[in-house]
């Protein structure tokens, strides 16, 4: 039998990173709704609970994080690995374990969340159960993934495969370090590790997590499909390498900026900022290598609007790499913590940078999977970036203004000494930018929708086809 | 603050482990050519269809490993 790539393992996490992107992002705009109508989900009477903010915010992120981005990067990398490596996957079975291990944890997440189970630990909600199936399905991704490196054709390791290597790595070792919990029932677990100590090991996961899976694993992604894309080779494959070893070395110490002005000692606070504004740095690299992939090809970006979806991701992961060094500084963070501001720096990057550069990659990756030319409608394409675009700016400038604001009401005190705003009155002036923000999500969700609509054509269009084929005529 | 003799360690294992991987990448010349692996990944050909494509006998001895 010929050699082909498995594509059936991509295909599948492809459409699932739609669908959870639609489910992740309707949770969205409901909180966002409940921000303005805090009764609005009463009516449903003994459902209520269940679609309470506390519990279904974790859902929200969870799913759009672990379902959507996930899904997103378990298909792009394990498309990119066979490709750039000319190679079948390590193991099919393997592979189905790998897609069905993964829904059967965001099916639990969906099932436990809005129940009330937590572990009230940020983006590691879920219990004790789940944390183990979620090591063991990692665990058999980093063997698939690996194995199917050291089985190459090729000599050399494209660097969008170290981005990838290095975010399974990073992330097995922090959800195993974080989760470590001891079990009261099947429902109930309890940290190890308590205080102000739960709290560092807490943000030295949370910040890794956004940095090696919503950063480094998405740069994966960008210096595979942008290049593809624009038909044009990586601006400076020298600086990619670079890009890579500098953001490794220094991302795993900025953790503590999360926690500025808490009980965790000044020393490591500040420590925790220098290494954030040295990130800087890679990330500013990485990004102008991203865009100058065009130079010479800016004529590309009038007429293609995956190329649009692609660079406009880069922009918006320097805008919130910019933002987020800045936000780490002492003085800048007194005045921007527990703000609506860090909350319009998160989507920055998720929907501006991780969402847009995962929209743009699926819609390269769609027609190739399904033995198409091209999407159904290149038009639609254009139609959602714009929608896109826009969503996310209405929402990160209603928030940058909301925090700003905030930040200011809550400092401000009369002469003698006394707060010159009540928390309640700082909550009332939150509503018109609470409303902003619910138009803009709600625009980006409806340019969810509209993909999974040409996607849905495109696919629908034609009959089943098979893998494609590994060359064998390798240069070697 | 003693949570810090598990972090600290830990995160200096991650780097070893890190600075080991750099080196094996760098003696096994992956490092040698900062052309050509940019350029490589353009030429690999993605026939859309490959179901639907009828191979000539020609073509199917071009891509035959033997």
């Amino acid at each position: 039998m010929e050699a082909t790539y498995n594509y059936k393992v991509v295909r599948q996490f492809a459409i699932m990173t739609i669908v959870w992107g639609i489910v992740g992002m309707l949770v969205g705009v409901i909180l966002a709704a409940q921000l303005i109508w805090p009764t609005m989900t009463e009516a449903l009477g003994p459902l209520a609970p269940y679609l309470s903010y506390g519990r279904i915010r974790p859902l929200h992120t969870n799913a759009v994080i672990f379902a959507f981005g996930g899904s997103a990067l378990f298909a792009t990398s394990l498309y990119v690995v066979q490709r750039t490596c000319q190679t079948r996957v390590l193991s099919d079975g393997l592979a189905s374990f790998v897609f069905w291990g993964w829904q059967l944890v965001i099916l639990l997440a969906a099932i436990t969340l809005p129940m009330g189970f937590t572990s009230s630990k940020e983006y590691a909600e879920l219990e004790w159960p789940i944390d183990i199936l979620i090591a063991v399905v990692w665990v058999a991704y980093g063997v698939l993934f690996f194995g199917t490196i050291m089985k190459r054709k090729t000599q050399h390791i494209y660097v969008a495969n170290w981005f990838f290597g290095a975010y399974i790595v990073t992330i097995a070792l922090l959800h195993i370090v974080n989760s470590a919990e001891l079990p009261v029932t099947l429902t109930k677990s309890y940290s190890a590790y308590a205080g102000v100590h739960d709290a560092m090991v807490q943000w030295w996961y949370g910040h890794n997590a956004v940095g090696f899976f919503l950063t480094t694993a998405f740069l994966g992604m960008m210096y595979y499909f942008i290049p593809k894309q624009a038909g044009r080779p990586i601006f400076s494959y020298r600086l990619s390498i670079v890009h890579f070893w500098a953001l490794n070395f220094i991302y795993m110490w900025a953790g503590p900026h999360h926690l500025m002005y808490t009980a965790l000692p000044d020393w490591a606070q500040s420590l925790g900022m220098v290494f954030s504004l040295m990130l800087l740095a890679p990330s500013w690299g990485g990004m102008m290598n991203g865009i100058m992939t065009l130079s010479g090809a800016w004529h590309k970006l009038r007429t293609d609007p995956i190329l649009k979806f692609l660079i406009t991701a880069m922009s918006f992961y320097g805008m919130s790499t910019f933002e987020g060094p800045m936000m780490s500084v002492k003085t800048v963070n007194a005045l921007s913590h527990y703000t609506e501001w860090t909350i319009g720096h998160v989507h920055s990057g998720a929907l501006g940078w991780v969402a847009m550069i995962s929209i743009g990659s699926l819609y390269h990756l769609i027609p190739r999977l399904f033995g198409r030319e091209e999407m159904f409608s290149v038009k639609l394409i254009n139609t959602h970036f714009w929608m896109s675009t826009i969503g996310v700016v209405l929402y990160i400038v209603a928030l940058w203004i909301a925090g700003v604001a905030q930040g200011l009401m809550w400092r401000a005190t009369n002469s003698d000494g006394t707060l010159t705003y009540s928390f309640a009155q700082s909550v009332n002036a939150m509503y018109p930018f609470y409303t902003i923000r619910l138009i803009g999500g709600a625009l980006f969700f409806a340019g969810m929708l509209l993909m999974a609509y040409n996607v849905w054509k495109t696919i629908a269009a034609g009959k089943a086809v098979n893998d494609a084929r590994i060359p064998q005529a390798v240069a070697a | 603050m003693d949570i810090l003799y598990l972090l600290i360690p830990l995160s200096l294992v991650f780097v070893a482990i890190i600075a080991i991987v750099f080196l094996w990448a760098v003696k096994s010349g992956q490092f040698e050519d900062m052309e050509g692996p940019a350029h490589r990944i353009l030429m690999d050909d993605e026939s859309p269809s490959p179901a639907s494509k009828i191979l000539s006998s020609e073509q199917q001895n071009d891509i035959s490993p033997r």
